[in-house]
């Protein structure tokens, strides 16, 4: 008997029901990029943009766990599906990683809809906002309505991971001085929405205005001020005011970019813009060519200049293909 | 894809948890610390955990290894783990308890399917390659889905 070609593959039928098995399992072959992953990639594809991804990245400790754990209780009170990626680093010493942040999301663990999986951010430079992107791929395709990623705003790669979310929240800790800096530098600037959480604790109003005043420097947008909102993620104050504002700017990017399929190829772009450079950049460290050696040695001399020498080298690997 | 890799070659995933009403979690955390230092990854839990949760975790984490620390009587629920374990279909986990379990309980362990029992002054070099053992034939499982 002929099997009618486009009937769902088993798998696909059960992911597209929610089934969480087969979720957990496609989670770790997309993270691991075993053999099946492109199966599942090619599969899932025609069932995406449906969830709305929010990002919380911020410091160690500033208490983003403890905050994604009263805003997913907020969700899932409301009936909705929620997804939770909680990322981790990895020792760079021996690869390994303790993966802790659900700890704090205990309370809703019995939550059936609600799922939460963590990842370790392993030692792939690049290669974990990829990761990560389809993580939210294959949640998004199981019917989460809302998917959270937690991320430790520490450097460049977190910075990357939280530009898969559309909805990024940068959480602060009051009192923070230098942090604050740290935060000035990167994460500042990707922020749709500011929260300085612990405000049961001294100094929230002065870091709340510090971070207004900062803010100030940042390009005004025509459509959305980035609100600095307190909350205490123990308690449970401002915490539906984060949710209102989340859903507020939803709206915001639903008037900017009605075409969602857009948006999917915009942020493929990105990876693959940072795969590339990351590929490229390992080829060069590992080359022994003459020529490479020339070129470093005119730079240095400052026979050539150091634009002009990115030029050549680029140059160099065009034409080599 | 271009990066394939076996799936025996992966990253162990362990869940290292507690039940039951026994609050001492100062070896979860250093069999935690061991495993970590070996290059697994461990999702770790605070004590306490109900068994329906445990399964839930384990769904959810994908995990090759449950690692249940008891030092109580809390050892006496885990034929009962074993039983959810197998019923929500994740047989192919390799569970291992460690901690203070008499002699007479650790047969009813390793009958209700528990792989391995490490009594206290375990050193680190057997837990971790045990595990790590355990983890690799977890993986060796027939899968629990097959995508096409
Ligand atoms: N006083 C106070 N403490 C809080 C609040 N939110 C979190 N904490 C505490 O801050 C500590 C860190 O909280 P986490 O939620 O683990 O912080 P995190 O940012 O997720 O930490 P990492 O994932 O390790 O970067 C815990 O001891 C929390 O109980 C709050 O609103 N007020
Ligand atoms: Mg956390």
């Amino acid at each position: 008997m002929a099997v009618k070609k486009n009937r769902p593959k088993p798998w696909l039928k059960r992911l597209l029901n929610g089934d969480r098995t087969v979720l957990s399992r496609a989670i770790s072959v997309l993270e691991n990029e075993t053999n099946e992953a492109s199966a599942i990639i090619r599969g899932i594809y025609p069932h995406l943009g449906n969830a709305m991804v929010v990002g919380f990245t911020g410091s160690p400790g500033v208490g983003k766990s403890t905050l994604v754990n009263s805003y997913i209780k907020l969700l899932c009170e409301k009936g909705l599906q929620v997804g939770v990626i909680a990322v981790d680093p990895s020792s760079p010493l021996s690869g390994g990683a303790i993966l802790g942040d659900r700890i704090r999301m205990a309370a809703q663990e019995h939550l059936r809809n609600l799922f939460i999986r963590s990842l370790a951010s392993r030692c792939h430079v690049g290669g974990l906002s990829r990761a990560t992107s389809r993580v939210v791929d294959v949640m998004d395709a199981a019917g989460m309505d809302v998917i959270i990623i937690e991320t430790v705003g520490a450097g460049q790669s977190e910075v990357e991971i939280a530009e898969i979310a559309s909805t990024k929240v940068v959480v602060c800790a009051p009192g923070m001085g230098d942090d604050i800096q740290a935060i000035k530098a990167g994460i500042l600037e990707i922020a749709d929405i500011l929260v300085v959480n612990k405000c049961d604790l001294p100094l929230t109003n002065h870091t709340n205005r510090q971070l207004k005043a900062m803010l100030v420097l940042r390009e005004a947008l025509p459509d959305w001020t980035t609100p600095v909102l307190n909350t205490s993620a123990i308690d449970g104050t401002g915490v539906s005011e984060l949710s209102d504002a989340i859903d507020e700017y939803k709206g915001v990017l639903a008037q900017r970019n009605s075409d969602g399929k857009d948006k999917g190829k915009k942020r493929m772009l990105r990876l693959l813009a940072n795969s590339v450079a990351d590929k490229v950049k390992k080829d060069l460290l590992e080359t022994t060519s003459l020529e490479m050696d020339s070129i470093c040695d005119a730079v240095l001399k400052g026979e050539l200049m150091f634009n002009e020498a990115t030029n050549r080298v680029i140059d160099k690997l065009l034409s080599h293909q | 894809m271009v990066e394939s890799e076996s799936r025996e070659a992966i990253i162990p995933r362990v869940l290292v948890t507690k039940i039951g009403l026994d609050g001492h979690d100062r070896g979860s955390r250093i069999v935690a610390a061991w495993l970590r230092d070996s290059g697994m990854e461990v999702i770790y839990t605070a004590p306490w955990q109900k068994i329906d949760t445990v399964v839930k975790l384990t769904q959810e984490e994908d995990v090759d290894v449950l690692a249940v620390s008891s030092l109580a009587t809390d050892h006496l629920l885990i034929p009962k783990l074993m039983a959810a374990l197998r019923e929500a279909g994740y047989q192919h986990v390799k569970v291992v308890v460690g901690g203070i379990v008499p002699d007479a309980d650790e047969a009813i362990l390793l009958d209700s399917g528990v792989s391995r029992v490490f009594h206290t002054g375990s050193t680190k070099e057997e837990v971790v390659q045990r595990i790590s053992e355990f983890a690799e034939e977890a993986r060796k499982a027939p899968a629990v889905v097959t995508f096409d």
